[in-house]
């Protein structure tokens, strides 16, 4: 891992590395350049869905056919998913891989993304979904890349939650 | 005139997943919503290709999508009901922007939320599934008039989407019951699908 990339180059890589190549995704701000180059990158199928259930409904079906794929979010989208993560992706013992870029911490602006985010680690914990809020760049290689590892070996999905002092978040504007 | 103002006749769910599973010849997935509509798939035969979806209403058109990329030379069929659809309208979108040509979704239109109670659904009244489905795009989207059309118009399905049928269907209930373990449906689809973990 070379120490000059920035942390959504770390990410494309390891998900290459690991043969990750399907990545579905709603919008986010943060998330952007990962977006772009994800879309740049042949090597991945990559496209936009609705709603974040719905992403989680298709890397299943990949997953089904052979095929590894993440999704992307951020941190209000995850507010959607618990249901999609409790009747079909845990018990059907599916290694989604799930990037959250999170909002509502570090300088927050908009209340209700402060009030969902505090909902989602409990979510997550009482449904025993590994997670991990990651913080920094030398240790976000590392984490994806074993995390992923472990997701497909375990069968179990995995929630990477990228902090704002990894990302830079999204800042107040005025 | 009221949107569902087709004049589709009234069929039956287990008939019609009956004569579409007949059609399958090339190891197709079949992808079963929540609810009668994998009952029924259930009941017409196992077969190693079929996923019978147990929770997350809505999602068995995503699933199947996920299948159709993973695996671009296998056809794919969803069979969704009206209310799982409606939860969910936002798939056809997707679907009809991948734009996978071994997909085709296949709904079963009976206005209700029948196993809660038979509430009616917004495609009872007011909504039509198949408008909504050209209006997301899947240009390639049809209600079929009766049996015969149903068949002639998966057959067509079949060589090429992504497509989508509709069937108005009536209210009888699904005729088995889905064995209800999660693991042991995802991995015999997988083996069905030839896919190793």
């Amino acid at each position: 891992m070379n120490s000059s990339q920035t942390w959504h180059e770390i990410i494309q890589a390891t998900l290459k590395a690991n043969g990750v190549k399907l990545a579905v995704y709603v919008p986010d701000r943060v998330f952007t350049p990962l977006i772009k180059s994800l879309h740049a990158d042949k090597d991945f199928i990559t496209f936009a869905c609705a709603r974040e259930e719905e992403a989680l409904g298709i890397v299943t079906g990949a997953w089904m056919g052979g095929m590894r794929g993440a999704v992307l979010m951020q941190t209000s989208g995850f507010g959607t998913i618990p249901n999609a993560l409790a009747s079909l992706v845990v018990p059907s013992q599916i290694p989604a891989l799930i990037f959250v870029s999170e909002r509502g911490t570090l300088g927050e602006f908009n209340l209700g993304q402060a009030m969902v985010c505090k909902t989602m680690r409990p979510v997550l914990d009482s449904l025993a979904v590994e997670n991990h809020t990651i913080t920094r760049l030398d240790e976000l290689g590392f984490i994806v890349d074993r995390s992923i590892k472990q997701a497909v070996a375990t069968q179990a999905p995995v929630t990477f939650i990228l902090s704002p002092l990894l990302t830079g978040g999204k800042v107040f504007a005025a | 005139m009221a949107a569902t103002a087709h004049n589709a006749k009234i069929m039956n769910r287990f008939e019609l997943t009956k004569r579409l599973t007949s059609q399958l010849k090339r190891d197709e997935a079949v992808i079963g919503g929540i609810g009668n509509a994998n009952f029924d798939l259930w009941a017409s035969g196992q077969r190693p290709q079929n996923f019978y979806m147990l929770g997350s209403m809505g999602l068995a058109i995503p699933i199947a999508l996920g299948v159709a990329i993973a695996q671009p030379k296998r056809h794919v069929v969803a069979l969704e009901g009206d209310g799982s659809l409606l939860m969910q309208l936002g798939c056809l979108s997707t679907v009809a922007v991948v734009a996978p040509k071994n997909l085709t979704v296949v709904v079963w239109d009976n206005g209700i939320y029948q196993i809660t109670g038979g509430q009616p659904t917004a495609s009872a009244s007011t909504a039509d599934l198949v408008a909504i489905a050209r209006g997301s795009g899947i240009a390639n989207a049809n209600w079929a008039a009766d049996e015969g059309e149903f068949d002639r118009l998966f057959a067509e399905a079949l060589k090429g989407g992504p497509s989508l049928v509709a069937a108005r269907i009536d209210d009888k209930p699904g005729v088995a019951t889905t064995d209800r373990d999660p693991v042991r449906i995802r991995a015999a689809f997988m083996a069905g699908l030839g896919v190793k973990r």
